[in-house]
């Protein structure tokens, strides 16, 4: 538990310390209800801006178990999320409301 | 259909176990069934309204609309269960010795399901926001007949609610003098839950620290995606891979409202 803390402690201050620097920024489209492109790559260690534009007239949902995150894109939206810091991996994501045709992945290396 | 099916199913499903929860952490409350019902419509026509300004909401305060709005909703209904616990903890001694039912104190159990009320209503606002948007593309989308869509929903819909009940009437089961505790620690576990959902969407937004992303992972285990996961991530906050914020919030949670439930059993006890 104290262990826990102190790790908690430490991250807080390495977060707070690398707050205000710009974060890589990523871009994504849906279209057809699809991710393009299908694939992206940021650096690990670092968090992401994500920014997801809806080209599509149906709502989508970007939903990913691996990058703790889900947010509903209205049509013609929007939306920017924010991910990582991610260790080194693949981090697949995709449109909950398309979940046929829409996926992708996160490449954090 | 079967697309829609599930995805109701899965967006019901958890507004439908919170409403199985409080309906039986208040039973015999006054007028308990016609507050529940208020909650549950006001909810759904809520849902509708926010559905058709989503575009709207999220284009609020630089992009993080929908985060500050969800983490309103959020904070909102863990609110409404801290005070919900609190309130029961100072009526828990007559409520454990006698195993009486609720209701001596009229004026003071109607403040106490609005309140469950507004829980019901914002549980309902939130996953059925994303229900009206989910069905509204897959009806415009025309892959799946407009039928098809409505059959799917319907299923979703039922299965979803057939769960909640079956929670309920599982609760119900429960042995008077357990009773009180078992719901009262469920109404916990559901108020930390959505603490560290509040601050998830918040570092979503950039607007908290994430401090560890994740803290740590459990996916091999236990996938959040796993029907086991699912029902754990509703009932008690499980998450696979949860950030070191989201932690800090749970845990805050767990001692504030524990502790506001001691304080209010032992000013009860002097003053009784």
């Amino acid at each position: 538990m104290k262990r826990t803390f102190e790790m908690l402690v430490a991250l807080a201050a390495l977060t707070a310390a690398t707050a205000g620097a710009a974060e890589p920024e990523v871009l994504l489209t849906i279209r057809n209800n699809r991710f393009e492109p299908q694939e992206v790559h940021v650096p690990a260690g670092q968090k992401v801006r994500l920014t997801v534009r809806n080209m599509d007239a149906a709502a989508e949902e970007f939903e990913s178990h691996e990058l703790n995150r889900e947010k509903v894109i209205a049509p013609g939206g929007v939306a920017i999320i924010y991910i990582g810091p991610l260790e080194a991996g693949r981090y697949p994501f995709y449109g909950e409301f398309h979940e046929d045709t829409a996926h992708g992945t996160v490449v954090a290396e | 259909m079967l697309g829609a099916a599930i995805i109701v199913f899965r967006e019901v499903l958890e507004a439908a176990l919170i409403v199985g929860i409080v309906a039986a952490a208040t039973r015999g409350a006054p007028g308990r069934g016609r507050w529940l019902g208020i909650g549950i419509l006001a909810g759904l026509a809520a849902a509708a309204g926010v559905a058709s300004v989503t575009g709207e909401i999220a284009s609020l305060a630089k992009g993080a609309g929908q985060e500050l709005f969800d983490a309103a909703v959020l904070g909102l209904a863990v609110a409404m269960l801290a005070w919900h616990n609190i309130w029961m903890s100072r009526h828990a001694r007559a409520l454990t010795r006698e195993a009486r039912e609720l209701g001596a104190d009229v004026a003071s159990g109607q403040r106490e399901m609005s309140a469950m009320a507004l829980l019901v209503a914002l549980a309902v606002l939130r996953e059925g926001s994303e229900t009206v948007l989910f069905l509204y593309s897959l009806a415009i989308g025309g892959a799946d007949s407009p039928w098809g869509v409505a059959v799917g929903g319907a299923i979703g819909l039922g299965l979803g609610t057939a769960a909640g009940v079956a929670l309920y009437a599982g609760l119900l089961r429960i042995p008077a003098r357990l009773f009180f505790s078992a719901t009262s620690g469920l109404i916990l576990l559901l108020a930390c839950a959505l603490a560290s959902q509040f601050a998830r969407v918040l570092i979503q937004a950039d607007l908290l620290p994430s401090l560890a992303s994740p803290l740590w992972d459990t996916s091999r285990l236990l996938s959040d995606s796993a029907p086991l996961g699912v029902l754990l991530h509703v009932l008690v906050g499980y998450e696979a891979t949860p950030a070191g914020m989201q932690v800090v919030f749970y845990a805050t949670a767990l001692l504030l409202i524990t502790a506001g439930m001691r304080y209010a059993r032992t000013t009860q006890s002097r003053s009784s």
